[in-house]
């Protein structure tokens, strides 16, 4: 469909076993904003073919769901890295220096906030307050909570995901020379 | 299971008697809160439950997972009974010998308990040690004790006897009265009374309404509902059924930040728990009474708990307030009549029908009474969840619970309120916890975010980052708010970055007197408190940054020269090992000197010297 322009294999698939679902939910305004948190847990972000689908099934304009949408901080409208990282800027974890912890990770993967590596590994966003701010300051890479940063924690997390990626590789290439 | 009565709640309650006094075996309660499965507890539970085996100790002895303890710095926690006995930091290698020498031969291990950093010695019992000896749960009566995923452990604790006195001997008129009694105020910020808000809505003829829980916890630094949630959802359900009775409402709301997942599982759980008991549902108690509560999850906009944000944001729009009134309590969600409580209100409300609103007035001032739930975090030694009756002075939660300030740094001020609130300097530390007295002092009781700020604090800084966050969070809709906040932060920004000019102070008071005048939510109006509050206490900090190009507290980077002091460089070498860019050269002996091309200005160096060497 051209709808789905854009999008991968596992993605398209994705959007599909949404369609299916979408028969179970009413066409209530009342499911707009839970249908795109389940669209984003599928997908990890809001593709414009997502809005589309959510709007038809509502009886919305496209334009009506992204103005919903846009206004929430959880939804994103890019795909975030395979290891999203997310700092929390709170008041607690600023006190003790969350920004630098930011600063870290931005000058390490070379990205802004907001922003994807170019192989699509990591992104950067900031949350306000995980609710761990005893742990302060706070960063998730993906779902793991890692509390007491210090900077040369930042460069510890991001060298064992390489690592592991690097293992991956050399199991797979082992396979390939076999 | 059909349908419940008190005489199944009684029979419940006998069975787990012993289990709720410890008396029948030994019990493990380990701490399952999001700070300690952050901390590793879920790794240590494994290795307890294995080493439980090694021994073969599980028939004798029950390890149960239960929510937030409240002393979260202090994570992975586990509490033994009987004996009450705290251990803390535990790893998972402690494990063998926490089973071994305190099980087994009796001996607690004392390397791993509580250590008193004024008394420097071990603290073995839970309720000696400072940090809880001082408070008085009532809120979290239930937290550390019980396993928050059983429905019985409630029960067994009283639960739902509250709802049945409600349902079954009280009328709506009742129930609102002992409300008022009580002198109970929202605990979500604003500490409008309780009792009068449900006489609103039970005075509004409508053919529905609804009963709403505010659980979304914006105040960024604050953590006090989603350990309430994690630790006794059934709590607040039951407050959810009291209320939705005072003013006949059958359909109810839990609006949770996404960000608490766990709390959010718990909750679902707890629902389904109180479903199948017939808790929740139609014709609760034989009552003929119905009442059923969904949950949902907010998507991450702090407007939204303002109430008629976040009663938008339900119906599937844009969380945007409107003005009021009307006001909820005739028209709310999709224009019934609406009631919106905070989470640690409703926890609040089961025990004040069922022990009395006498009882909870029995402690507090004379307008505000009971107590209070407080997240101490910040430059704190003691981080975690207090609750103290109203009227304990800020000093006592900061020194007697809290522990004092780390590091031998020196106090500066605290923060309370949050974004809406304001900070207390030292001068005023003995201000009580009371919605007049805190109010009068620059501050507000807000949620119960307590951030605790030494002199390495910047307080230009911290306006600079409420501001930033306010702007950031401001819907767009009144043009005071959007346009105003912006403006004042791109002052403190100037401020900060030492392009600061005289005018500037006078500019920044004078936007923040038409924002609080004219914005059209709370989130407006409260916005410039922070900005108020630090010119009220702290002007000559703003005054340094403006005329001197200087930040006293030495953490506005632009500011900084990253030199060292040789006077007071004492040659440790701690910046060097700290330097995460190699930009320190020393070597033993020897004065440290800061390479600035290759300084990447992070701080940690600052962080590190202990004598003030760097500037
Ligand atoms: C911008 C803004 C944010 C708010 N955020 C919250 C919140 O996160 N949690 C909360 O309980 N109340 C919050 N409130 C207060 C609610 O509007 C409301 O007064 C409260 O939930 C009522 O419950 P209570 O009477 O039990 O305190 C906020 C208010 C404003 C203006
Ligand atoms: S401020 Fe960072 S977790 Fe609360």
């Amino acid at each position: 469909m051209l709808m789905e322009m854009g999008l991968d294999r596992e993605e398209i698939a994705a959007l599909a076993t949404i369609r299916s679902e979408l028969k179970e939910i009413p066409a209530q305004r009342r499911y707009l904003i839970p249908l795109l948190q389940r669209v984003q847990q599928a997908l990890s972000y809001l593709p414009q073919a997502a809005i589309q689908l959510v709007a038809q099934h509502l009886h919305l304009s496209p334009s009506e769901v992204y103005g919903v949408a846009t206004f929430y901080n959880q939804f994103r409208f890019t795909p975030p890295g395979r290891h999203p990282v997310r700092v929390c800027m709170g008041t607690a974890c600023h006190v003790k220096g969350g920004d630098i912890i930011l600063e870290h990770f931005e000058r390490k993967l070379e990205i802004k906030e907001g922003e994807t590596t170019p192989d699509r590994e990591f992104s950067i966003e900031r949350v306000a307050c995980v609710g761990c701010c005893a742990l302060a300051p706070v960063a998730l890479m993906g779902d793991a909570l890692h509390g007491h940063m210090m900077t040369g924690k930042v460069e510890g997390l991001i060298l064992r995901v390489q690592i592991e990626k690097e293992k991956a590789r050399r199991e797979m290439g082992d396979r390939d020379e076999r | 299971m059909g349908r419940m009565t008190v005489a199944e709640l009684e029979r419940i309650k006998t069975e787990h008697a012993e289990r709720m006094a410890f008396t029948d075996k030994t019990y493990l309660l380990l701490c399952g809160g999001t700070g300690c499965h952050a901390t590793g507890s879920l790794k240590v539970k494994d290795a307890l439950l294995d080493a439980l085996e090694q021994a073969e100790l599980g028939a004798t002895v029950d390890v149960i997972e239960t929510g937030c303890n409240g002393f979260c710095a202090m994570g992975p926690i586990l509490v033994v009974h009987p004996g009450d006995i705290f251990y803390q930091k535990l790893k998972v290698k402690d494990m063998a010998e926490v089973v071994q020498s305190h099980l087994v031969e009796g001996k607690p291990v004392e390397r791993l308990l509580y250590k008193d950093p004024a008394a420097k010695k071990r603290i073995p019992v839970q309720s000696d040690i400072p940090f809880f000896a001082h408070q008085m749960p009532r809120a979290l009566r239930n937290k550390g004790i019980i396993d928050p995923e059983q429905i019985d452990d409630y029960i067994a604790r009283d639960g739902y006897r509250g709802a049945a006195r409600a349902l079954l001997e009280l009328g709506p008129d009742d129930i609102i009265e002992e409300m008022k009694i009580s002198g109970m105020r929202g605990r979500g910020g604003a500490g409008f009374p309780t009792g009068m808000k449900w006489a609103f809505a039970k005075a509004s003829p409508s053919d529905l309404k609804y009963v709403l829980c505010n659980a979304d916890e914006g105040d960024p630094g604050a953590f006090m509902d989603r350990s309430i949630l994690e630790a006794d959802p059934h709590a607040v359900l039951e407050g959810m059924v009291i209320a939705a009775k005072a003013i006949d409402a059958h359909k109810g709301y839990i609006y949770a930040r996404t960000e608490y997942p766990l709390a959010i599982k718990r909750l679902d759980l707890a629902i389904r728990q109180a479903t199948e008991y017939g808790l929740l549902g139609e014709d609760i108690f034989g009552s003929g009474f119905g009442f059923e509560i969904e949950i949902y999850q907010g998507a991450g906009a702090f407007v939204c708990g303002e109430e008629t944000a976040l009663m938008r944001s339900i119906e599937g729009r844009r969380g945007m307030p409107r003005p009021r009134p009307p006001f909820p309590a005739h028209k709310g969600l999709w224009e019934k009549p609406t009631i919106l409580n905070n989470v640690e209100t409703f926890a609040n409300v089961p025990q004040i029908v069922r022990k009395g609103g006498a009882w909870y007035a029995s402690v507090g001032t004379d307008t505000s009474k009971g107590t209070k739930v407080f997240a101490i975090s910040g430059d704190v030694n003691n981080i975690g969840l207090v609750e103290v009756p109203m009227g304990t002075s800020l000093r006592s939660i900061i020194y007697d619970i809290g522990g004092g300030i780390p590091k031998k740094r020196k106090f500066k001020a605290v923060q309370l309120g949050g974004p809406s609130g304001g900070c207390v300097p030292e001068a005023h530390l003995d201000t009580p916890v009371d919605f007049e007295a805190i109010a009068k002092v620059g501050a507000i009781m807000g949620s119960g975010g307590v951030i605790v700020m030494d002199e390495n604090t910047c307080m230009v800084d911290m306006a600079r980052f409420f501001m930033d966050f306010i702007q950031e969070e401001s819907c767009g809709k009144c043009t005071p708010c959007r346009e105003g906040t912006r403006r004042q932060l791109q002052i403190l920004e100037k401020i900060c970055n030492g392009d600061g000019e005289p005018g500037d102070i006078d500019t920044l008071e004078a936007l923040s007197d038409t924002i609080r005048e004219t914005a059209l939510c709370g989130l407006g109006q409260t916005g410039p408190n922070p900005v108020l509050s630090t010119l009220r206490y702290f002007r000559d900090e703003f005054e340094a940054h403006i005329h001197e190009k200087r930040c006293p507290a030495k953490r506005c980077v632009s500011l900084l020269s990253f030199e060292v002091d040789t006077e007071k460089c004492t040659k440790c070498g701690a910046c060097y090992r700290a330097c995460p860019v190699d930009a320190v050269e020393w070597k033993k002996k020897e004065l440290a000197r800061i390479d600035l091309e290759k300084c990447i200005q992070c701080m940690t160096c600052f962080d590190k010297c202990r004598f003030d060497a760097i500037y």
